[in-house]
């Protein structure tokens, strides 16, 4: 290989953009386009930086907004190059119209959403709204809990997407500052591990293919348009989480760690869960060891694998729960959160009768604090002691003013 | 769980102090968080930055803290941020000022009662480095009064975490330290 390796410690003290842009070098990645937003911008920097000391060896293209910089991994990817960048909030919004693209011509970029608040106001902390805004755009998603979670699932990210029978692309998420932010130790892999694991790039239908010409980015009318995206939902829905799966069964056998597409904490036995994204699931596990001391039957349920939503993995991990708390940390302006949807659609025909209630929280980096998650896990318990909900369906957590509860 | 909060301006680098010292007692084998409240922070602009440090993985990632230590980088900020808010009754503070403690005290009347370490960080800074970057040599006075780690073993462990810098502004790093264990009363 044409590129210096770097030694690494087995424990390295490293923020979740500095562990994404390790991964990122890692797997040596033929091109990043990218145009820096806050709070995702030491990744692409910190890939940059890789590339001009020589130890990847690739091509950092900038571009002059985010809408190019998705463009400029279409192009790159559709040539047939392992591609990758990295946004947040303002940026993940001006590149919607390409995540689309992205997603219907069938190509595996994999992008790093350092998750944070949507103007106006304008505020650059995180919370999931660009998540949210990305969840129907046909890509898979990702969501990392800790700098440690965002290292691994970049690799992980790499070999579902890559694999000819999933082609699709593939965003890791991450809470801005709370993780991108957040120095915390972070077990590594040597370079040839980490590139073992998502292996080279396996070009498949590429442009630079001149023996097979191909035709990206086509328009199709009414004759065709819906039998591609019909075919593409029915890959998210049949082949990818299997295709997951096997990635994170892969992964746990080299390095040990664990990662399922809906994780279970304490869940066994307990009578109430929160199921919540982000690092609000490692506060919410701390919480509910705490609460079983006081004799509080508390577990904790965290997606992983937000799209494709893992509707079938999430009726069986609640259902023994007595009362669920769904925890959105994006304004669904005018409707239940997203969570308290998928949730109750996952539930709805089941025989579970568990009591279902949903919660704002955190918008633009408002502190969700033990306290609150203590009073939260409570708040269930009454619930149960009571057998029906005994507050109103929707309620704000942290929020101040008048208390806000809604349906 | 060990907590640590630092009070500092955008620039002097408190986030880069807090990372170097989760770095160094990382090594040891114990977990580490290191973390900092931005906003839309401009350079001399008052933020806090954090550490937690403890023997089980760390989980908690709410940004509510009740410090065990309070390190104050920069003079001012005791008169202009509450150096003391969610503080603890064995909250330690080691607090950056020319002042002798009891002026310090008599000048800030919330440090009354309060178990409070004193030391020249800026001075010590512009004589060593010859730049008023206050944040390794808080580091020192912290071992001292902690008595976390050999002083020797901690500034080796620091040679390697600045070593991207010329050799000239580590030694001057390794000085400053060295002076700020001595120093701080």
């Amino acid at each position: 290989m044409a590129f210096d390796k770097m030694e690494l410690r087995d424990v390295e003290v490293w923020d979740g953009n500095f562990a994404a842009a390790q991964a990122m070098r890692q797997c040596q990645i033929d091109v990043v386009s990218a145009y820096p937003i806050t709070p995702s911008t030491p990744i692409v920097e910190g890939y940059a930086k890789f590339l001009a000391d020589g130890y990847v060896e690739g091509e950092f293209v900038m571009v002059e907004s985010e809408h190019a910089a998705m463009s400029g991994c279409i192009g790159a990817a559709a040539a047939g190059g392992r591609v990758a960048t990295a946004t947040s909030s303002q940026g993940f919004a001006l590149m919607v119209e390409t995540l689309y693209q992205a997603s219907g011509m069938r190509l595996p970029i994999v992008l790093n959403v350092v998750n944070r608040a949507l103007a106006a106001p304008l505020n650059v902390n995180g919370d999931h709204s660009d998540m949210y805004l990305g969840r129907d755009s046909g890509w898979i998603q990702f969501d990392a809990y800790c700098p440690q979670d965002a290292y691994d699932l970049n690799f992980i990210a790499f070999k579902v997407a890559e694999d000819h029978d999933v082609r699709l692309p593939a965003m890791v998420h991450q809470d801005g500052f709370m993780t991108s932010h957040t120095a915390q130790g972070v077990h590594t892999l040597d370079d040839d591990t980490a590139y073992g694991f998502v292996g080279d790039f396996k070009p498949m239908n590429d442009m630079l293919d001149f023996e097979n010409p191909v035709t990206h980015g086509v328009q199709t009318e009414e004759d065709w348009h819906f039998e591609h995206k019909a075919r593409q939902h029915n890959d998210l829905m049949t082949k990818v989480l299997p295709k997951i799966q096997n990635a994170f069964d892969e992964f746990e056998k080299l390095t040990g760690r664990k990662y399922n597409i809906v994780e279970k904490y304490d869940l066994d036995d307990a009578d109430v869960a929160v199921v919540c994204m982000g690092t609000s699931v490692e506060t919410a596990r701390e919480v509910a060891l705490e609460m079983r001391e006081k004799g509080i039957k508390a577990g904790v349920v965290g997606i992983r694998v937000v799209r494709p939503f893992p509707f079938f993995e999430i009726q069986e991990a609640l259902k023994d729960i007595k009362a669920i708390a769904a925890l959105d940390r994006s304004s669904p302006n005018g409707a239940p959160g997203m969570l308290f949807n998928e949730l109750a659609g996952a539930l709805f025909n089941t025989d579970t009768k568990a009591m279902l209630s949903g919660y704002v929280y955190g918008l633009g980096g408002r502190d969700l604090t033990k306290k609150h998650l203590t009073e939260l896990f409570t708040e269930l318990q009454a619930n149960v002691d009571a057998g029906k909900i005994t507050t109103p369906l929707q309620q704000f957590i942290g929020v101040r003013g008048p208390k806000l509860a809604f349906l | 769980m060990l907590e640590i909060r630092w009070h500092s301006r955008a620039g002097q680098g408190a986030v880069t102090g807090a990372k170097g010292l989760a770095d160094v007692i990382s090594t040891t084998g114990k977990h580490v968080q290191a973390f900092a409240f931005y906003g839309s922070a401009k350079r001399g602009a008052a933020m806090t930055a954090y550490n937690r440090v403890d023997d089980k993985i760390i989980m908690n990632h709410e940004k509510y803290m009740e410090p065990d230590y309070v390190f104050v980088i920069d003079p001012a900020l005791v008169y202009t941020s509450d150096v003391t808010i969610n503080h603890k009754d064995t909250t330690k503070y080691i607090i950056t000022t020319h002042m002798t403690k009891d002026e310090l005290i008599a000048s800030q009347p919330k440090l009354e009662g309060k178990e409070v370490y004193t030391v020249d960080c800026i001075k010590i800074a512009q004589e060593t480095i010859g730049r008023p970057i206050p944040n390794t040599p808080m580091l020192g006075a912290f071992m001292k009064v902690s008595e976390m780690y050999d002083i020797e073993f901690f500034k080796e462990s620091m040679k390697r975490i600045l070593a991207k810098l010329p050799q000239k502004i580590i030694d001057a790093n390794m000085i400053a330290i060295q002076r700020a264990y001595d120093e701080v009363k």
